[in-house]
């Protein structure tokens, strides 16, 4: 190590020698660098799967235009849309195709557990709406009262999930209505209910009697082959009478729902700050380190200065330093929190990972910032006055 | 003023704290000293003689008066140009001061890393070169705290003339230093005055050192009081 710091600095690495040389602090102050690398990897990995839970329905389904209320900030809010709008979309020349999306909450009573299903209704006939995970289930769809269950649901057993096959239905009763579960999907725990479950719009409008058909949440539409979907959007803003509704690309929707998931959502927001501050208790850490081992050596440094080393001399080994603590301290803190991680994901269902991207940032941002701490520490060496030292 | 000398000190004078408590350290010191001269410097405690070590090695500022270091004024000195003369100069203080974290061999290469870490060998075994002058050879790779203070000395005597400085200033460095060593210091000093011309100057009170001495000045609060040349 000591050799290969040479070879990179061109002169004794005595930053390493330095911080080497009293070992409990170096491994506190690793360890320091390890909890703050921890800190961000875990609320990055959350704030990431919430990204991906966010995103996951809108791959349920399959449109370039949806059409939804005012109010509806995410798909699982909002008011419902009149479906005479979706008429008067389709009168526009490059809308080929619409229809109604419902959505609302299922209780699953399972033994003693209950599971909250989101619940999507959508029209089995226009097998086109759905994503290329559901569309095999179109048919299935059709039955009456059937459904088809996320298999990753949060408090559904593996075996039992996966016992669910069209040859050995699972059945069970929802607001009086006997609903039958004919196969699983991939779906995955999201923050709003513990999994998801796809059914008519026949079904759903049975499973909640309140609901009426022409009023559904939100309206998908299909455009001609090769025509714009942002372009189609803003000429139906100007057809539809509702000047209210809120009519977007489907890209645009699901976009804007995950900025307001992670930056109007209270759980988003904490998330946010939980990286920041581990950033900030990664600086601190750093810093103090850094600062306190200036202020010990500083009849050395001052030493050094008399002997005719200059301010560029001290920077470097403070960044030495720095960089050292941030490398070695990164690889214990990737390692913990890949096992965090992977324990948090067990435990919650949520599509928790440690990408390759979260590592490359926080290794950078961990080096950046023990640079940053480095060269504020570096302050104090303006105390190091030779004159002081005979 | 030549080229013979090293030092050439010219109405210096030198003040510490401001003013009520503001008390004169230096009072007009007129001083040069030859190329390759050993000159000792003696004087009661407080009499300044620290103090002018310091200030004509360039590691505090000329409040009044002249300075030539090296052919060099050093009140008008920009920083480059004072770490510059820094590099030609060899410090031993009466601390030894050196780097806890790096062996005696490491500390001794600081020394000579000053002018640029270049031919990593030749460093290694100028600086190796050096501590065995000294009766280091068997404790290159030991730590400062493994080491008695005469031997840290010693290690620090090694730093600060192992890159050939062209004046050596040295203050008290004997009174860590057995009698022995301190007397190899300060004949290899001598022989390096002949031999190179380095010049030294040298605060100590040691009499053997005393006899080897090219000229001792005596200050007493602040003033040259005697100077006697052999
Ligand atoms: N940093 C300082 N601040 C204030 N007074 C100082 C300082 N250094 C030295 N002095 C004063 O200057 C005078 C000369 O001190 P010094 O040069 O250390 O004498 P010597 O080395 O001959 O013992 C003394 O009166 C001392 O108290
Ligand atoms: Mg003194």
């Amino acid at each position: 190590m000591s050799r290969f710091l040479q070879a990179l600095f061109g002169r004794l690495p005595i930053g390493w020698f330095q911080l080497t040389h009293s070992r409990t602090r170096f491994a506190a102050a690793l360890s320091g660098v390890a909890f703050a690398n921890v800190l961000v990897f875990v609320q990055l990995g959350i704030m990431l799967s919430m990204a991906t839970a966010t995103l996951k329905p809108y791959s349920f389904f399959q449109a370039d235009i949806m059409i939804s209320a005012t109010d509806a900030n995410a798909l699982t809010e909002g008011g419902n849309v009149a479906r005479q709008w979706m008429f008067q979309a389709m009168a526009d020349p490059e809308v080929v195709a619409g229809t109604g999306l419902f959505i609302g909450n299922i209780a699953w009573q399972r033994g003693g557990k209950t599971l909250g299903l989101t619940t999507y209704g959508v029209d089995p006939a226009q097998p086109a709406f759905l994503g290329a995970a559901m569309a095999p289930y179109a048919r299935t769809l059709q039955l009456p009262n059937a459904g088809i269950v996320d298999r990753f649901s949060r408090g559904l057993p593996q075996e039992i999930a996966a016992a669910i096959r069209p040859q050995s239905p699972s059945s069970f009763e929802a607001s009086g209505t006997q609903l039958t579960l004919y196969d699983t999907f991939a779906g995955g725990g999201g923050f709003g209910g513990d999994g998801y479950m796809l059914v008519s719009d026949q079904t759903f409008l049975a499973l909640f009697p309140a609901r009426r058909s022409g009023a559904p949440d939100h309206i998908l539409l299909r455009i001609a082959a090769g025509a714009d979907p942002v372009v189609v959007s803003a000429r139906l803003r100007d057809l539809v009478s509702d000047k209210s509704l809120r009519i977007r690309s489907y890209g645009d929707a699901a976009q804007e729902e995950l900025t307001y998931q992670q930056t109007k959502r209270p759980t988003g927001i904490i998330f946010g700050f939980g990286v920041i501050i581990g950033i900030l208790v990664g600086l601190v850490i750093v810093y103090q380190v850094l600062s306190t081992d200036v202020a010990e050596h500083l009849s050395e440094y001052a030493t050094f200065k008399a002997m005719g080393y200059g301010q560029g001399f001290f920077l470097s080994i403070v960044l030495e330093e720095a960089l050292i603590l941030g490398v070695l301290g990164f690889i214990p803190g990737f390692a913990v929190a890949n096992l965090l991680l992977i324990g948090m994901a067990k435990a919650t269902t949520l599509p928790i990972e440690m990408t390759f991207g979260m590592a490359v940032y926080v290794f950078v941002g961990t080096v950046v910032a023990c640079s940053l701490s480095g060269a504020i520490a570096t302050r104090r060496l303006v105390a190091a006055d030779p004159a002081d030292l005979f | 003023m030549g080229d013979d000398h090293a030092l050439d000190i010219a109405d210096l004078n030198h003040w510490f704290g401001a003013g009520e408590a503001q008390k004169q350290a230096l009072f007009d010191i007129d001083l040069e000293i030859d190329r390759g001269s050993l000159t000792v410097l003696v004087g009661p405690s407080g009499s300044g003689k620290t103090t002018l070590l310091t200030l004509v090695g360039c590691l505090r500022e000329v409040q009044e008066g002249s300075v030539m270091l090296l052919g060099h004024q050093l009140h008008v000195a920009k920083p480059a140009q004072q770490i510059a003369l820094r590099r030609r100069l060899g410090f031993i203080f009466q601390a030894h001061n050196l780097h806890g974290s790096l062996t005696a061999l490491q500390n001794v290469l600081m020394g000579l890393q000053v002018h640029g870490a270049t031919d990593q060998d030749t460093q290694m075994s100028a600086a190796r070169h050096m501590l065995t002058l000294l009766g280091l050879g068997d404790r290159i790779d030991y730590f400062p705290a493994n080491l008695s203070g005469g031997q840290k000395q010693r290690v620090a005597v090694a730093r600060a003339l192992v890159g050939n400085p062209d004046i050596v200033f040295a203050d008290e460095p004997t009174a860590a230093l057995d009698r022995e060593s301190g007397m190899t210091v300060v004949k290899m000093l001598k022989q390096l005055g002949q031999v190179r011309g380095t010049t030294t100057v040298m605060v100590t009170h040691d009499n053997r050192i005393l006899e080897m001495a090219d000229r001792i000045i005596t200050l007493e609060d602040g003033r040259i009081v005697n100077d006697t040349s052999k």
